[in-house]
């Protein structure tokens, strides 16, 4: 996998972005392969694999990554219930919210929110959203990939559902 | 001694289709406009800031090889380049009055830390933030 991945026309990376952009502007919304691969004007078929390869996470897991974004955000600066941030941010249960936020960021988010509240921010001067993107999480591998690696491969079957 | 930055630059995919986003959508005017054969230095500014231009730059051999130039209209139609603030005094009002004229949002207005904020992109994928001055 060395060297400079393969070209892509600057026209078709342009309409992919136009996907990212619409994930990123409502992340919370369900974002199956077949309405991103409209927003980009591509076939389904072609869709994730150029996505993949243009930004280097497939759509759903960069999905993933904006919505623990969304909400990592929403449990600083807000004081809504845990259940509220769930629900806002795109999951339709409490416990998927829980489990997959703490196996990309290492902990619950009552554990975060409580730990971020103790923390000396000093990002005022910087615009919110760049603050917002230097927070995004590096996900590099799939959640399930995560989790077994975590669990040792000893833990329960894994789980396949990134995004409900 | 005092200094300040004259002109700093983006790059653009097709530099026409750069100046009339620049100029017919937005409201910049054109600074200078040079063509050396191939090469074109293309710049605009902000009517109400004359002490500053947006360079509007193709990559492209001399300045830098075929491979490179490749290279970078891909990163910028990733939305990879860094980011640009433009500063109005009324977000909302900019908003609509750019929407009208077609210009891609990725963000609407948003109050948020005492301000209001929204984002566009240009055709080339260069990312805007349109931010209300404090």
């Amino acid at each position: 996998m060395a060297g400079r991945p393969t070209s892509q026309d600057p026209k078709l990376l342009r309409r992919l972005l136009r996907a990212k952009d619409r994930m990123d502007a409502a992340s919370h919304e369900e974002w199956p392969v077949e309405r991103l691969a409209t927003v980009s004007g591509v076939s389904e078929a072609h869709f994730a694999r150029s996505f993949k390869e243009a930004f280097g996470v497939p759509p759903h897991r960069y999905l993933l990554t904006r919505r623990i974004e969304r909400a990592k955000a929403l449990l600083r600066d807000t004081d809504q219930p845990i259940i509220d941030v769930a629900f806002q941010t795109g999951w339709n249960s409490l416990g998927t919210f829980g489990r997959i936020f703490r196996d990309i960021t290492g902990e619950s988010p009552s554990q975060l929110r409580a730990r971020e509240r103790t923390a000396h921010h000093q990002l005022t001067m910087v615009p919110h959203c760049f603050v917002s993107a230097a927070h995004r999480p590096n996900l590099k591998m799939a959640v399930s990939e995560k989790r077994r690696k975590d669990a040792g491969d000893n833990g329960s079957p894994p789980d396949d559902t990134e995004v409900s | 001694m005092s200094q300040f930055v004259g002109v700093s630059g983006i790059y653009v995919r097709d530099q026409d289709e750069a100046l009339s986003f620049y100029v017919d959508k937005l409201g910049f005017t054109v600074h200078t406009d040079a063509r050396n054969g191939d090469y074109r230095w293309l710049t605009v500014q902000c009517p109400e800031q004359p002490t500053f231009q947006l360079g509007l730059f193709k990559p492209q051999p001399p300045t830098v090889d075929e491979a490179t130039a490749e290279t970078l209209d891909e990163v910028v139609a990733k939305g990879a380049m860094p980011p640009l603030v433009l500063l109005v005094d009324d977000c909302r009002a900019a908003f609509e009055h750019f929407r009208r004229s077609g210009v891609e949002f990725t963000q609407e207005p948003i109050e948020r830390y005492g301000s209001v904020d929204a984002s566009f992109r240009d055709p080339s994928g260069n990312g805007w933030k349109l931010i209300q001055a404090r």
